[in-house]
This record gives C-alpha cells, structure tokens and sequence, in this order.
C-alpha cells in the first residue's frame, strides 16, 4: 500500500512538473484526485483495509493528497503568473494613438469674463441683480441726474421706441431700482446688455454687455471706491496690477473718475498693446450724485456710496486680445473652440 | 478741443513743461489731454534765407542755381521750383537738417533729412522750403502758392529760425472736456486749470474800455423777444472797417488752434472765440432795415438763405435773429446771406448774445447743421462771458487798426446772472474722499481757481462761468483734483456684512451653459435687433403672433429696427455662417431675450423672456437633441417625464420632424429639424437641428432640492415586450402605456429594438421594451407582476398592437 501510495505521488509530481499550462495542469489534477481518480480510488479501497491499519494508511494517504494538492498549487500559481505575464506582453498597445474625444462646447469669452467678474464681486459680498433691457427713460436718465434734453443724451446715442420707453443705455437703472426698494445696505453689481447707436464696426456693436457695481452704506468714502477697485483689478488682471484714477464726469456721480490699469502685457513701460502710453483705460466710477440718492428716497446726509460700470466686451478683447469686436457676434466655431 | 501749449503759457507765464509734462499732470487734474502733436516735431536747421542771384543751370532746363544769404553766410541751393525770384525770402533747411515731407504735402514719419549734394552735376547746399514740406498746408498759410516756395514777407528777418518765425515751433494739445465744463471750451479756462494744475499765476488779457465817444445805442436797437431763449444780447458797432490780413501772431496763433486765417474781422471773431468761449457774428449794419435787431422765433415753414448759400426751412422752435423787415441770421448757428460782411463792408454790426443751449442743440439737429458757433452755444454758455468778450474784440480791432470802434454797447440782459454761495465744509469734503485735508490747504486749492472765499460767512462764491458747481459733492471733487486723486487713500467698506449672491435665474441660466457644453455647444451671442424681414425667412405666416414686434423708432437701418421676438433667426444666422465657412459638425447655443409686446404701440414694459437656443449640423439628429434637453432638465430637478407633442405647428420646421415639449401639461419650448425651404433661406443645404427652451418656465419649475431615495436592495424583474404595431402608433403613446398601467412596482422601461422592413407586414413595425419591476422590501415574484404585465398587454392589444410571444 505504502509503495502504491509512493508510487502515485511520484508519478503525480512527475506529471504536475511536466503541466505547461492551466488546462494540462487540470487534467492531471482531474486524473488523480478527481472523482475517477487514482488517489481517489485508493480512497474508495479503504474499506478493504484491516480496521487496525486504517489509520495508518488513512494517516499516509492524507498525506500523499496534502503534497500533491500543494503541488498543484504552487504549479498553478507559477502558470498562472506566467500567463497573465504573456497575456499583458500581447496587450501592448500603441499610447501615442489619438484620443477619443467627448468634444465638449466653448463659453462665450463674454461670459467668461463676465463670469471672472461676478466670482470677484460676489466673493467680496455683492449681490448680482438684474433688470429689464428695455425700459423707461426715467430710469436710465432722469433717475440718474439726467434730465430731459440734457446733452449726456445726446452723448450716448440712444435707442427709442416712444418718448417714454428706450433702450437702456447702461445698466445703471437696475441700480436706481435696487435703490428704490429701500434695503440698506446695498452692495450690488448689474451685468447685462445695454444699446447704443453705434454702427458695426471693429471696436463698436449696437449692443454690448456692462457690468456696473453700487454699494450705499453709510460712511462710505472715496478711498472705499478706489480700494475695492484696486482689488478689482487685481483679482482680474493679476497681481502686479497698478491701478490710475483720474478726475471725469459723469451726471450720476461725483465726485467721478476713470480708472486706468497698468498694461498687463508690458507691465506699464509701454508697448504697441497699450499704444505706449502703459495704461489701459478700464471703467468709469464716482461717488454716487446726492441728488441720485436723494430721487431714490436715500437721505444723502446719512448714506454716501460708490458706483462704477465697466464694459464687457473691452474686457474680453483686452484680457483675450481679440483684435475685433464682430467676432463675438459671428460666432464661428473656429472663435469660440479658442475659449 | 484743442489749444496751443505757447498760448497758454502765454497766458501762464511760469509755465515751464515738457508737452508730456503737462499731459499727464493735467489730465490728473480733470483736463484729460488726448494726446499733443509738435508742430515742429520732424523739422531741423530751417532759417530765414533771401536768394541773391538765379543763374541757369547748365545742364539742366528746369533747374535753376541760387546764391541764399543765410545770415551768416550766402550758399549755393539748386532748385526746380517755378516762383523762385532775385530777393525774394524763404524758409531754407541747411545741410544736415531735416523737413517734415515732400512737397505734395505727403509726410514722412521721423522726416526727410536734407544733405548737401549734387544736383545734375552742380553743388547745392540745402533746400527752399514749400509749406508742405514744412508740415503744413495751404489751408493754414493762405498766400502759399499751389506750387512752389513759400515766400515769406519782406521784413521776415534773414538768418532767423523760420520755424519759430511762422510759429511752426508750437505744440498742439488736445483735449477731451467733459460735457459739465462748459467753461474748459476756451484757451482762458483751459490756462485757468493750467496755472492752478502748476501752481503759477494766472495772467489774462487786460481788456481796456474802447470806442469813440459816439454812442452804439444811436445806430441799433435791441429788442428780445423771447427772453426764454436769450437771455442776453450785446451789440456793439464797429464804423469806417478796414479789411485787411491780420497780423503774424494772430495767425501764428489761429493756426496752432487749427484756423484758418482769412481777414482781421474775421480773425479777430475766431481768435476771441478760441480764447472766451464766446462766439460771436458780425453784420453788414448797412443791411439791417429799421436799425433794429429783433430776435424772436421763426415762423412756422419760414425760408431762410444762410450765408453758405443754403436755404434752410425753419419752423417756429428756432430761433432767429432778425431787423425791422426780415430775418438776418439763425440764432447761434449761422448768419444769413442777405446781412453777411463783404471786402467793401463799410460799418458793423457786432454781436455776441447767449442763447438756450438745448434749444440751440435742437435747432441744430432740425436744421441739419451744426456750426463752430452752435457747438459752443450748445453747451450752455455764461452770459456773463459776452460782455467781456465783445470789448476784447472791440480792442483787438483797434489794436489793429481794422476799424473804428463806436463807444458804448447795447446790452439786453433781462435777468442778470448772479454768482451762487455755497458753504465751505471742509470736514464734509474729506468724510466724502476718506482724506483728512487742511481747510487751509481747501482754500488755496478755490483760490488758484478764481473762486473767492468770504470767510465772514464761511461761504464760496461761485462764479457764474462754473456752472457746474452746485453742490457739497460738486466742491469735494475740486478738493480732491488738486489734491491729487493718486494721493487719496486706499480702503474697502467696512460696515455690515453682506452675502455675495447669485439670483435662481442666473445659477438656472449657469447649469443651462453647463450642460450644452458638455453636449458639445459652444456658447454664442446675437443681436437683439432685426429686420422685420426675417418672419418671411422663417415662413411664418402673416398673422403669426411673432410677427408683433416692438419697433426702434430711430433704428440703424432695416436689420436692427425690431427687437426680436424669437432667438431662431440668430442661431440659423450663425450656423449659416459656419457652414458657408466651410466648418464641420457645428453646435451651438445661446442664451438671449426675446422681447414679447403685451399691446403694441408699448403700454408697459414688454414681457422679457430669456431663451435658451440650441441649434446645430453635421453628426447628430432629433433624438440628439432630444437627448440635451432631457439632461439639462434632469439637472434643473424637472425630473419628471417631458412629453413630446407632434403638433407643434412651428412652419419653419419639418412638419414630420418637430415636437413641442410639454412639462406637467405645459408647453416649455419646441425642438425640431429646420424645414428644409427655412433652411435655404440661410442659405444651408445640410440638415440643421434646433431646440428653443423658455426659460421662465423653467426657472419656475426648477429645483435644487434633491432627496435621496436609497439605493434599490432587492432584484428586479425584468420582462421583455415585443410587438408588432401599427406605424402610426407612437412609442410615447406605448410608454404612456406603460406609465398609466405598470403600477408601483414598475420601475423603468425602455426600447431595445425598433425595426420596420420586409419581415414585417406593412403598414407595421416592430418594437420590443425591456420592462424591470423592482419592490423596495423583497424579492418579486413571477406573480407579483403578471397582474401589471396582462394590464399592459391589454392596452396595448387595444392600439392594434400584436404582442410577440
């Protein structure tokens, strides 16, 4: 019995060893300790076994099965290891094939700049609001110490669809109608379209996008305007931005200002992008007019505040340097896939 | 506006600026300069040179050799120039100088610098000089000839700078003046803030009293008639005139201003013009009937003849200058023929009168004209300015001997003008700027401005030439000009807190660009006008509702006169200009208003719809479409299922390939394939796709507030459906099916195979549904859904179709 024994976990080693692959290693395992097997059948002849012996040979047994079913194992492992090493030597594939693409669509650089300007304002605790694109003069004018006749109408080129009702020409009347609700304080800013008279051309559209900015507290200075626009242009144009302001007029504040930004392609020494001068002329500001606050039911002994528009577009071309302006409204897929 | 730098440093006498200088400091002090041109920029070594002698050239015909007494000493130029003459003066560039371009008035960036040479064999030193090849133009320099040197007067001083001699050795500056400095408009204002930006003394002309001891009031008569608009008319009268050219420096001066010298009186009008801001006219006094101005409104159709030769038709807004019989000019726009000044004008009528800004504006748009005058009186002058301006003029026609001045003015002045007062509150200004300026250093700042100070009453007195001064705000900017804006400090607000908040719409509109993004649009823009043309392009029929449009009353041509009541037209606009771009596979969308009328002509406001377009070509199809709209309304928590409604009814696309979107019942846009005439009305040949979403419908549908709702433990069941229905069935009329009689344990549903052909019987199609049944709390059983799965087969057996088993 013991040579049998012997004899079977030789010849099982011997054929084990010899397995190439997974599927000759079943074969082999199938043929000993499968249910026809011969170990199996060594199994099976026990019970003609003297009950003494039992033990013993059951003892032996075991143990041939134990080296055997180890055997196989590691047999196993080694092929298998062996095949997934070939299987990924075939896999190789070739990574500098191109991509497969999902294609996903552009913003419009409008928005994007638009949106560059809500996330520096709204972090700074302004309130986006928006108001209607055709309105009435009152709002864009009057409300604004710009009263009928008055020649800034005259200067902006307005749109009219009666004597009452136009084209608004800023979004600053979203601003008077933010006053008029009477919540103080107000930090705000106003994106949106606004129309002007203006032929197409390069540098013109009859119409555009402006953002305008109002904040009314109390105590509100100068100083507060040209910090927060300082931090404006900062955010929006990089760190090392110089900020310019330099007296203007405008009929709805004052006292009033244009900001200039130091050129951010030559850093201000001068360059054909800011025509050597090395500033760009940005955005309009001002102290809000008392008379502004006051025909909006704001005291403007107790209240002061800020205010400033800026235009869309001339950042987009700026910050993009998009050399005409057309082409934000052409919409070609070549512009927008650039963004 | 634009002024000489030597006028107002003439008029500043410490000035002492480089015209960069003065550029950047008077822009930061409110006078924003434009830029400067130096007259004299490319010009170098031109004197005053007298020709000697003229000999032939002997080899050449047209070329003549001149001997040129320099000064110092006589060189030899050869020239081609025909009016060259033995004595005659001219400008010569000597050897190494430069001249500013040729004589064909063409200019050479950087100059033509000028070498001593040959010419045809025969030394020439230098150059005579034409006008244009100084830089300038026969416009400037009248006695210039078309071709040829320019010759200057005889007493013109050899050897002397001839660029300084015909004031060429000016700057130009020009300025961009705010619409609230009325006074700015004038040399006198602009060296006003010169010498208050530099802090040097200001020095005006001394105007001296002038006239004989006649009286003006003996030869004219004033009446206004209609003071509203005229509040002052001075007249003063100018006898036995002596046209003649007015002298170098007038025109010198005219010149660097940009005008062109004609005559002293006329020089004399302009040259006072430029320096108060005060236009003026002057009449033929010997054609005013009655001796009498009147001025008063025109008449209703009234003809009038200007001076320019034109007749103008006036109605009864205008207003007119006129004499005892008939009108003589249009009030501060332009004189009439019939009272001009001509060369044998022998007594005149002077006037300078300040007239209604917005009137003058007004008439000037009426009229169609608008002058050097009325461009000023625009503004909305100072009455107060006449006056003094008129008696300059009057002295500067004696000073020149052009005529004889008559003593005494008429001068009408219903309502004198009188200066305001304002309070100085010097702690108001600095709690406005965030500063904390001296009321000491205030004062100076009002001082250098002529403003005076009456400290008694702790007052301003403003005068009247600022109107633009009103208020507390109005002096606080003065402070802060001289002051220096760069020198106020730097803070943010501080006060109460506020949250930085995006509106529900603009966060909607954000997921709406989201999501066409990753479906591949770009984002594009387009107009809000139109032409009313395009309801044609887009066959809509006549009485189509979106033909009610909102009209621009004054619009920029035909194709911006509307405002657009759908955003198609803009897509199908821009697709159509990609694929005739040749670009492939184009997908776009917008995010636009659309302005919806509520009555026409305008009552209110007009209802404002925001849409979200989406149009596209190339791959793609319906079901794509289809595809972004389900996403972006998923996103926007309209998780309920869109119906898609066959009868649209949208002319402008393909009868059989367009659908309303329907959201609890209510129609929320329209998707579709462009009908293929719209389609070649934009000039596209390809298959176009469109989808328009009303936004407002959606912003009143959305939400962010999402519930979790566990994740399914148990197994579904599934079961397969296949039919073969009749072709007009719809596949939502089978999953309306579905939804109405798959009861609660029926989880989803969805379409696996769809086949219409020959293994078919026609008029047929085939059509199979995987249907998965899931309950919350335990396994289903076959019998769980046998009950929803008959229910099913029943209704669909109903609609003709034959289930497949």
């Amino acid at each position: 019995m013991k040579e049998k024994l012997q004899k079977i976990r030789e010849e099982a080693l011997r054929q084990i060893g010899e397995s190439k692959d997974l599927a000759k290693l079943n074969d082999v395992r199938v043929a000993i300790l499968g249910k026809k097997g011969e170990l199996t059948a060594v199994l099976k002849g026990m019970r003609d076994v003297k009950p003494e012996d039992r033990p013993l040979v059951g003892q032996l047994v075991n143990e041939t099965r134990e080296s055997i079913e180890r055997m196989l194992e590691e047999t196993k492992a080694k092929l298998e290891a062996a095949e997934l090493e070939r299987r990924l030597i075939h896999e190789v594939i070739d990574v500098t094939l191109p991509a497969k693409h999902n294609k996903v669509g552009h913003r419009h650089p409008g928005t994007i700049a638009l949106e560059e300007v809500e996330r520096i304002f709204t972090g700074m605790g302004y309130e986006v609001v928006e108001g209607p694109e055709v309105e009435y003069d009152y709002y864009n004018f009057e409300a604004l110490n710009i009263p009928a006749n008055h020649p800034a109408k005259d200067e902006q080129d307005t749109f009219y669809i009666d004597d009452k009702i136009l084209l608004r020409t800023q979004t600053s009347p979203v601003q008077v109608r933010e006053m008029e609700k009477g919540k103080l304080p107000i930090r705000m800013i106003a994106p949106g379209r606004v129309f002007r008279s203006d032929e197409v051309d390069a540098t013109h559209s009859p119409n555009f996008h402006q953002i305008e900015g109002l904040v009314i507290d109390k105590h509100i200075t100068f100083a507060d305007l040209k910090g927060t626009l300082a931090e404006f242009a900062k955010e929006l144009f990089g760190e090392e931005t110089k900020v310019k302001f330099r007296p203007h007029h405008f009929p709805f504040t004052e006292p009033s200002a244009e900001m200039d930004v130091s050129c951010f392609k030559c850093g201000g020494k001068g360059c054909r992008f800011c025509k050597g001068e090395g500033w760009i002329e940005i955005l309009g500001c001002g102290m809000v007019h008392p008379r502004v606050l006051t025909m909006s039911g704001i005291d403007p002994e107790e209240y002061t505040g800020f205010a400033f528009g800026v235009g869309l577009e001339r950042i987009a071309l700026l910050k993009y340097e998009i050399d005409d302006l057309r082409l934000l409204y052409e919409n070609d897929q070549r512009f927008l896939d650039q963004f | 506006m634009n002024t000489s730098l030597k006028w107002i440093s003439d008029l500043v006498p410490g000035l002492s600026v480089t015209p960069q200088e003065y550029m950047d400091a008077m822009t930061l002090s409110g006078s924003k300069v434009e830029g400067y041109e130096k007259m004299d920029q490319d010009l170098e070594k031109i004197v005053i040179g007298q020709v000697t002698s003229i000999a032939p050239h002997p080899d050449a015909d047209k070329l003549v050799i001149c001997q040129v007494n320099i000064g110092t000493k006589t060189i030899q130029i050869v020239t081609g120039a025909p009016n060259v003459t033995e004595g005659c003066k001219v400008p010569v560039v000597l050897d190494g100088g430069k001249v500013a371009g040729g004589h064909d008035g063409s200019k050479t960036e950087g100059g033509i610098k000028i070498k001593k040479g040959k010419l045809r064999g025969v030394e020439s030193d230098g150059m005579m000089c034409s006008i244009e090849e100084l830089g300038s133009n026969r416009d400037m320099f009248p006695l210039a000839p078309e071709e040829g040197l320019y010759i200057l007067p005889e007493d013109a001083p050899v050897g002397e700078d001839a660029v300084a001699y015909l004031g060429l050795d000016d700057t130009v500056v020009e300025y961009e003046i705010t619409s609230n400095r009325v006074d700015c408009f004038s040399v006198l204002g602009i060296a006003r803030e010169a010498a208050a930006t530099f802090r040097k003394p200001f020095v005006p002309p001394v105007v001296t009293e002038t006239g004989n001891d006649e009286n003006a009031a003996d030869y004219i008569k004033v009446t206004i008639q209609d003071a509203d608009l005229c509040s002052r008319y001075v007249a003063r009268v100018v006898k036995n005139i002596r046209i003649a050219p007015s002298p170098e420096w007038m025109q010198r001066r005219l010149r660097a201003q940009g005008i062109r010298p004609i005559n002293n009186i006329v020089d004399i009008t302009n040259y006072v013009m430029e320096e108060y801001g005060q236009p003026m006219h002057a009449y033929d006094l010997d054609t005013i009937e009655g001796r009498e101005i009147i001025v008063r409104r025109a008449e209703k159709n009234e003809k009038f003849v200007t001076l320019d030769g034109q007749e103008r038709t006036l109605d009864d807004t205008v207003l007119m200058i006129c004499d005892g019989k008939k009108p003589v000019g249009i009030a501060g726009i332009m004189g009439g023929e019939n009272s001009m000044i001509t060369d044998d004008v022998k007594t005149m009528l002077f006037e300078a009168a300040c007239f209604d800004g917005t009137n003058i504006r007004l008439s000037g748009k009426k009229i169609g004209m608008r002058t050097d005058a009325s461009a000023k009186f625009e503004k909305g002058l100072d009455p107060n300015n006449a006056m003094a301006a008129i008696n300059r003029a009057c002295q500067l026609i004696e000073e020149l001997d052009a005529g004889d001045v008559v003593g005494g003015a008429v001068d009408v002045y219903p309502q004198v003008k009188e200066g305001k007062r304002l309070p100085f509150e010097p702690e108001k200004y600095n709690r406005l700027l965030g500063t904390d300026i001296a009321a000491d250093e205030m004062l100076t700042y009002f001082e250098r401005l002529e403003i005076p100070y009456d400290e008694e009453k702790k007052e301003l007195l403003i005068p009247t030439w600022r109107q633009d001064l009103e208020c507390d705000a109005d002096l606080a900017e003065e402070v802060a000009r001289f002051f220096g804006y760069d020198r106020i400090p730097v803070s943010l607000p501080n006060g109460e807190a506020t949250t930085g908040k995006l509106p529900f719409k603009l966060r909607i509109e954000e997921i709406a660009r989201d999501i066409a993004e990753f479906c591949g649009f770009s984002q594009g823009m387009t107009y809000s006008f139109e032409s009313p043309k395009v309801y044609d392009r887009l066959l809509l029929p006549a009485d189509s509702p979106l033909r009610q449009a909102i009209a621009i009353s004054n619009p920029l041509g035909e194709d911006f006169s509307i405002m657009r009541t759908t955003s198609l037209n803009g897509m199908l606009t821009s697709l159509s200009t990609n694929m005739n771009r040749r670009n492939k596979n184009v997908r776009l969308y917008e995010l636009g208003n659309i302005y919806l009328p509520k009555q026409l002509p305008l009552t209110e406001l007009p209802d404002e719809r925001m849409q979200f377009t989406l149009g596209m070509y190339g791959d793609g199809d319906f079901y794509t479409m289809k595809g972004v709209i389900e996403e972006f309304l998923y996103k926007v928590g309209m998780t309920e299922k869109p119906v898609y409604d066959p009868a649209s009814g949208k002319p402008f696309l393909h009868p059989g390939r367009q659908a309303n979107v329907r959201y609890q019942g209510k129609v929320i846009g329209y998707l579709g394939e462009v009908h293929p005439a719209c389609a070649a009305n934009y000039d596209m040949k390809e298959r176009v796709y469109v989808a328009v979403i009303d936004m407002p419908q959606i912003v009143a549908r959305a939400t962010f507030d999402h519930k979790y709702e566990g994740i399914a433990k148990f197994p579904a069941a599934t079961r397969d459906l296949s039919m073969v229905v009749p072709k007009d069935v719809l596949a939502g009329d089978i999953e309306k099916i579905f939804d109405e009689k798959g009861g609660k344990l029926l989880e989803k549903y969805e379409l696996f195979d769809i086949y219409e052909g020959t293994q078919i019987k026609s008029g047929y199609k085939s059509m199979a549904y995987s249907l998965w049944f899931r309950a919350k709390d335990r396994n289903l059983e076959e019998a769980d859904i046998t009950g929803a799965v008959n229910r099913i087969i029943k209704a669909l057996t109903a609609i003709g179709a034959e289930l497949r088993q």
